[in-house]
């Protein structure tokens, strides 16, 4: 045990260590392009095409990642103060905010300086997404491309009203029915054909098919680590904490998906956990865990650290995330693009990724009560924020529907990913004190009726 | 047996009579209309904003009815949504969960996120079926029309499924016909709005259309080819009232009331209020494939608003064509509380006005609201700042914005 905890801290810390380089590196690459006064393709983390853009030599903007990086930076006010004054709503979603502010500022941000877009790619998996892109066509007149990726039609719960269980519920959604698939793929296929005219057109680059296929081969390597990373987190102590953790991993993911590094990234990590596993080593070292947990939503991140702190301090651990599903672009799924039908297959590819993500955020409990089988744990985090409806507003329901199906406690906090003025700590505190507190007891109870059984 | 009239109006009732009729039934929050058409054994549509092709339901003999919200104490809503939620979706909910709203087909759009996920919700907690009817946000790819085309067909297929029979081409070229009289109609009282603004005040006006979305579309025209001659001939002289627009009301619904505070000072000459049954501009040909003939309408023939991406009408353009057009002198640019599209999108019309020195009046609003002392003292400054601060000559004139805000 001691030499595997030996080699274990061999490669502890490799994967954030080796994380902020890449990031560092790329903001870098934008910082130097947006100096050379170049511009860039913008696109976003659900219904990603990055794939498609890096075949013309884009310099590539993530703006979620940029926004959500001015409150990890701990200056995401000063942002969503200056979008404010120029009518911004309070209560509109944080990341537009911030990044119309680095827009004004003209592309100042903490990590470097971001190129202004000279292409947006979107799809409809969030329709913020939609009013975001619009305001850089306005400040820019840039091209926007609006890809339309319809998600399932009807909506089948897997718990219904007076708690019918629904056991079709796969066959009905759009993933379960052949022919709807089919003809809404080749629907999204149609438009990733006009948009590699559009592209050609923008970049001066023409098309080549092999450096696409290519481009997919290293997201298929990518999303093959990423699963077995998802999947290590069964192991208990889970080798790392999947809102923490898994986010910054999720942030590399999107950022270098399609690319050598990304891949590789991910296959080193892999080897790090695996190493973490075979050593009995958990996030907060060897120490185990005494809360195995699962997180829906989006993370604190005006606080993040101190946010995570607030449960590991009680030993809990975020054995997955919701987060690490729908955000990873897809990525999650059993699902790797065929390299034979490249355009065919990243269509279907786009489509499966906005669909579960958009399922998911509709019905969070249909993933949920798999993962808390499937990752064995006790408790669910739900973390509602006031800037994301996408994400928020199925969760008050999906909490009850929970609670009827499993034995699990659940905790309901609402805060916000980017607003500090949302954000109490100390309210923060008290509320995830107290359910601490309640799953220790629950875990004293159910210990006290083992013993008197046996 | 379905009723053939589902408007309890009086035989001979006069114009006024008729619209305090109307402005009642639409703020019922018990549906009475609605309630009359399932007790005669009708099946019901159930369609969310902004905009639904209701000829679909309509010629398959359903009631197609427009599910806006409204003005009820929320207590079994509540406790499904979030805090940071609009209140017409909460309120949507609530009328269903009480059974005052009760639905066969219940459809709503991916016109925001809260909208979209609002299916999940319904179809958890109520035994109707549920569906959304994603329309194309990318209106400019050439495989949007066969795309909506065949949505079309799909709902057609599940409303014939609760209508339990097919639907014929003729049925549906019928029922587009009462459709484009309907809003050849609803065009008519816009013109008498724009062109004759005291001879209805914009309550009386909303009301007017309102009511079609809860009673059979050839009701509703005989009912407007009854008034609107009546509206013409009505003794009321034109004021020296500011002429507005009023935009923002594309989804959540402000309450009647506050049209009324409006009306007192100014004469809201057009507006995107329930703009979904307007949608469509122009005729729907009723010959050719009606599906097809539809969609068409839907994308190529039709109005805007912040919850239809289209390259080819940037909202605020087409702000400035409706101010132009109506001949406007300011607008009052709202939002409802907690909507993100409305929100958004009140920004880049504050922004436009701007630039282009259109006065404009900047709010906020939300369909439960009953207090509007604050909003009259706000508007009446505005107004008097515009007419009476405004320079004649337009090179000369300084910015003019209100900031309403919470009212
Ligand atoms: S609404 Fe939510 S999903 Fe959409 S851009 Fe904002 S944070 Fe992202
Ligand atoms: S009012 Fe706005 S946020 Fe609410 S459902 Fe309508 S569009 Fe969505």
């Amino acid at each position: 045990m001691t030499e595997l905890k030996a080699a274990a801290s061999g490669v502890h810390g490799r994967g954030a260590d080796e994380g902020r380089r890449l990031f560092q590196e790329w903001f870098a690459d934008l910082t130097s392009a947006a100096e050379r006064g170049e511009k860039a393709a913008y696109v976003f983390v659900m219904g990603s095409l990055v794939e498609l853009l890096r075949c013309f030599d884009f310099n590539i903007v993530f703006p979620e990642i940029n926004s959500l990086q001015t409150a990890v930076r701990k200056v995401s006010d000063d942002y969503l103060n200056l979008a404010e004054d120029h009518g911004f709503s309070p209560d509109v979603c944080g990341y537009v905010k911030a990044d119309y502010a680095v827009q004004l500022r003209n592309g100042d941000h903490p990590m470097g300086r971001i190129p202004p877009p000279g292409l947006s790619v979107l799809t409809n998996a969030c329709s913020t997404y939609v009013k975001w892109a619009e305001i850089w066509g306005r400040m820019y007149q840039d091209p926007v491309f609006t890809m339309d990726v319809p998600g399932s039609r009807v909506p089948v719960p897997l718990i219904g009203p007076n708690g019918a269980h629904t056991e079709v519920a796969d066959a009905v959604r759009t993933i379960g029915d052949s022919a709807r698939f089919e003809a809404d793929r080749t629907y999204v296929e149609g438009q990733i054909r006009e948009l590699i005219g559009v592209c050609e057109q923008v970049s001066g680059v023409s098309f080549d098919i092999d450096r696409c296929r290519e481009v997919l081969r290293l997201t298929n390597q990518m999303g093959r680590a990423w699963r077995a990373l998802l999947e290590l987190n069964r192991n208990s102590p889970a080798p790392f904490d999947a809102m923490l953790e898994g986010t910054i991993y999720l942030g590399v993911a999107n950022a270098l998906r399609g690319t050598e590094e990304g891949a590789r990234y991910f296959e080193d990590l892999v080897e790090e956990m695996e190493a973490r596993v075979a050593a009995g080593m958990g996030p907060h070292g060897s120490g185990g865990e005494s809360h195995r947990l699962v997180f829906v939503g989006v993370p604190c991140y005006p606080i993040f650290r101190r946010f995570y702190e607030l449960f590991s301090e009680w030993g809990g651990t975020f054995a997955t995330s919701t987060y690490t599903w729908f955000a990873s672009g897809g990525l999650n799924l059993d699902f790797e693009y065929d390299l034979d039908r490249p355009i065919e297959s990243l269509a279907e590819g786009v489509l499966r990724g906005v669909i579960e993500a958009t399922d998911s955020l509709m019905f969070p409990d249909r993933a949920l009560l798999q993962a808390i089988d499937d990752y064995d744990v006790e408790g669910v985090v739900y973390h509602p924020v006031k800037s994301c409806r996408t994400v928020s507003t199925g969760l008050a329901a999906s909490r009850r529907v929970v609670l009827e199906a499993r034995d699990v406690a659940a905790l309901y906090i609402e805060s916000d990913m980017m607003d500090k003025r949302v954000v109490s700590e100390a309210q923060l505190k008290n509320r995830i004190d107290a359910f601490f507190e309640g799953l220790q007891s629950r875990k004293l109870r159910k210990n006290r009726s083992a013993a008197a059984e046996s | 047996m379905k009723p053939d009239r589902l408007l309890d109006l009086p035989a001979h009732s006069d114009l006024e009579e008729s619209l305090k009729i109307c402005r009642q039934v639409v703020q019922d929050v018990e549906f009475p209309t609605v309630r009359k058409w399932r007790e005669g054994g009708g099946k019901v549509v159930g369609h969310f904003q902004v905009y639904f092709p209701e000829e679909l339901a309509h010629a398959a003999g359903l009631l197609p009815v427009k599910v806006r919200g409204g003005a009820v104490e929320r207590r079994e809503a509540d406790s499904h949504f979030g805090s940071y939620i609009c209140s017409i979706l909460q309120s949507s909910l609530e009328l269903a969960l009480t059974e005052r709203l009760v639905i066969d087909l219940f459809v709503t759009h991916a016109i925001c996120d809260a909208a979209r996920n609002l299916a999940g919700i319904w179809a958890r907690n109520l035994p109707q079926p549920a569906r959304i009817l994603y329309f194309p946000q990318n209106p400019n790819s050439s495989h949007a029309l066969d795309y909506l085309e065949g949505e079309y067909r799909a709902v057609l297929e599940e409303i014939e499924e609760i209508a339990g029979r097919r639907v014929t081409d003729q049925e549906l070229r019928r029922s587009m016909a009462v459709f484009n009289r309907n809003r050849q109609l609803l065009a008519e009282l816009y013109a008498i709005k724009r062109d004759e603004p005291w001879l209805i005040a914009a309550d009386e006006a909303y009301a007017l259309v309102a009511i079609g979305g809860l009673i059979q579309r050839d009701e509703h025209n005989e009912l407007l080819e009854r008034l609107l001659p009546q509206i013409r001939m009505r003794e009321a002289h034109a004021q020296d009232k500011m002429r507005v627009v009023f935009e923002g009301g594309f989804c959540e619904q402000p309450p009647l009331d506050l049209l009324q505070a409006i009306s007192e000072f100014c004469y809201v000459v057009d507006d995107d209020l329930l703009i979904g049954l307007r949608w469509i501009i122009d005729d729907v040909p009723l010959e050719g494939p009606p599906l097809r003939n539809l969609a068409d309408a839907y994308l190529n023939n039709s109005s805007y608003s912040p919850v239809q991406h289209d390259l080819r009408k940037p909202k605020e353009e087409m702000l400035l064509e409706r101010i132009r057009g109506s001949d406007a002198e300011a607008a009052i640019i709202s939002a409802a509380k907690m909507c993100e599209p409305g929100l958004d999108e009140q920004v880049a019309y504050s922004q436009e006005l701007e630039q282009k020195g259109i006065p404009y009046f900047e709010t906020e609003f939300e369909e439960k609201m009953t207090s509007f002392t604050h909003l009259q003292i706000q508007l009446e400054t505005f107004v008097e700042n515009v007419l009476f601060a405004w320079p004649s000559d337009e090179d000369a004139r300084p910015l003019l914005v209100t900031k309403g805000g919470q009212w």
